[in-house]
């Protein structure tokens, strides 16, 4: 099974991510990415980088735009260039073709974001020199690190719905875009539509959050696990063979 | 015949779509080492067969067994000691020919080096290893075709399903490749499942073939059977004297479908068994100076459009 999932890996990759045809097109997406979350913010930010929170936030952005892009593609994409019946005909099983599918755009901005922090690390090193090793705060660098792993997972537990149902890349990419943006806003709109004194007793609270930040955190991360449990489960009940097919 | 000697049994195998009777209660049995040509027009149940063998589709009701595996319960078996060419190439048009068989060679497990040997030898052979680093993309629908089949056969599969295997290749290419399933029918004692519209490939390489329509098989035999089965209905006499009042009066006759003068050949196409002493007899009084008779040996192509005629 993990060889199979590994062997699914390599092909997205070289299919997505390092595709010959794009040519230097395929790397400039990344290029801009990396210099500007791993270059531009940290020189902007100071030295005050490697310790500042924000860091940690545009981390999570990451996987946001990297897993996106191609788990849209996972299924939609193999049905649109019509190569998804050959790979189900293979002796590969469901489970292996889904994790395979899942890990590669996981992997993807897993490594992408690491390469973001260790880059800033790097710069805020070159630009900003104390004479010793700067580095980010261990907490935040191994919790920031832990939470684009999960925010990745879902995403791409989200978008092996919507590629599965997807007839088209295009289509798969704008119904998963829609839904993330959906999961973003839906806790700010929420809040806006709060009584005034429950907003007023919210602000109140909000100083209070900062005291139990880790225990927050840890409430926050394990809601991810659980959302995580959850979409994959669902997208294994979800991926059927035979109906794919059809679909 | 034993079991193990049978490549796929189906039993009344039927596959509805809501009203659609995609697949309608077939039953054939294909011998191992043979090669099986699926013929049909368009739609009528050829792909849905295949991927209910293959274990892609779920079969409504009936039963069927791929290398003694059982389609419902085993579709993972037959799967893994199976190749498949479906409707599409289904070729990853975005890595290069080497790329795409190292792929399948790697999810078939094939250890490195015994995979670049076997991609080397399977590309010569085709006349593809020179332009094995292009993208598949810039590839013609004969090239990519003959790429499709080298991967169906990259794992050393003991069945091989193939959806009209020779569509879009050359006349020569199309040639070398029936060889080689012919080969491999013969010499590897490889199981060959191909569909075709070309009823003359058919003829040519299948030991069995089976008509399908509307989902329902039609008939199942050796490509001789079948014509035999159909060209009865044709006589052909070879001779001199022929007229236009004989073709007349010939038309004219009960059970005679059609008349076709050729070049000293008369055909006549009957709608049913006939005897041919009438037909002589009735020739040889209007002064027909008669060479030979012989019974129409009709093309499968002939037999294949009588059969579906006849069902309809």
């Amino acid at each position: 099974m993990m060889q199979d999932i590994v062997t699914l890996i390599q092909k997205e990759w070289k299919e997505v991510v390092f595709r010959r045809e794009a040519g230097r097109q395929s790397w400039i997406s990344l290029v801009i990415l990396i210099g500007l979350v791993g270059i531009y913010l940290p020189y902007m930010n100071g030295a005050g980088w490697l310790q500042d929170p924000t860091a940690l936030f545009t981390w999570v952005w990451v996987p946001l735009f990297m897993t996106n892009g191609m788990i849209a593609d996972a299924f939609a994409g193999e049905r649109e260039r019509h190569t998804l019946e050959t790979l189900l005909a293979t002796r590969l099983s469901d489970t292996a073709i889904l994790l395979g599918k899942i890990a590669a755009s996981v992997l993807y901005a897993w490594i992408t974001s690491l390469v973001c922090a260790l880059v800033g690390a790097i710069t805020v090193n070159v630009m900003f020199p104390t004479g010793g090793l700067q580095f980010y705060n261990t907490g935040m660098f191994f919790g920031g690190i832990a939470a684009v792993l999960l925010i990745a997972i879902l995403i791409s537990g989200i978008g092996v719905f919507v590629s599965l149902k997807a007839s088209t890349v295009r289509q798969a990419y704008q119904k998963l875009s829609l839904s993330i943006m959906a999961i973003w806003f839906i806790p700010f709109i929420l809040l806006q539509s709060f009584p005034d004194e429950m907003q007023n007793f919210l602000v109140k609270v909000a100083p209070m959050l900062d005291q139990n930040l880790s225990l927050i955190l840890a409430g926050v991360f394990g809601l991810l696990v659980v959302a995580d449990a959850i979409m994959l489960l669902l997208a294994k009940k979800r991926f059927k063979r035979t109906r794919l097919i059809l679909e | 015949m034993t079991l193990h000697n049978i490549s796929i049994k189906t039993n009344d195998l039927h596959c509805q779509f809501g009203a659609l009777h995609a697949v309608d209660g077939i039953s054939f049995e294909v011998s191992a080492g043979t090669i099986f040509g699926f013929l049909g027009p368009n739609g009528a149940g050829k792909t849905t067969t295949i991927r209910l063998l293959l274990g892609l589709l779920e079969a409504s009701s009936g039963s069927a067994e791929v290398l003694g595996f059982d389609i419902r319960t085993q579709a993972d078996q037959i799967r893994l000691n199976c190749g498949a060419l479906l409707e599409h190439t289904g070729l990853y048009e975005r890595l290069s020919a080497e790329d795409n068989l190292d792929l399948f060679g790697r999810i078939w497990h094939i250890p490195s080096a015994e995979r670049q040997q076997r991609i080397q030898s399977l590309l010569e052979k085709m006349g593809l290893y020179e332009r094995r680093k292009e993208l598949i993309s810039s590839w013609s629908r004969g090239m990519k075709q003959k790429l499709a089949v080298v991967r169906t056969l990259m794992h050393d599969p003991k069945l091989v399903f193939l959806d009209e295997p020779t569509a879009g290749l050359d006349p020569l290419a199309a040639a070398n490749l029936r060889d080689d399933l012919a080969d491999l029918a013969r010499q590897h004692g490889v199981t060959v499942f191909l569909t075709t519209h070309n009823l003359a490939e058919a003829e040519k390489i299948c030991d069995q073939v089976g008509v399908i329509n509307k989902g329902k098989l039609l008939s199942v035999g050796s490509p001789d059977e079948l014509r035999l089965k159909q060209g009865t209905h044709t006589l052909v006499v070879v001779g001199r004297g022929f007229n236009d009042e004989i073709m007349q009066a010939l038309r004219a006759m009960p059970d005679v479908a059609g008349v076709e003068l050729r070049e000293h050949h008369l055909v006549v196409h009957f709608t049913r068994e006939t005897d041919s002493g009438t037909l002589v007899q009735f020739l040889a009084g209007k002064g027909v100076m008669i060479d030979e008779v012989r019974k129409g040996k009709a093309s499968l192509e002939e037999a294949f459009l009588a059969l579906l005629e006849e069902k309809e």
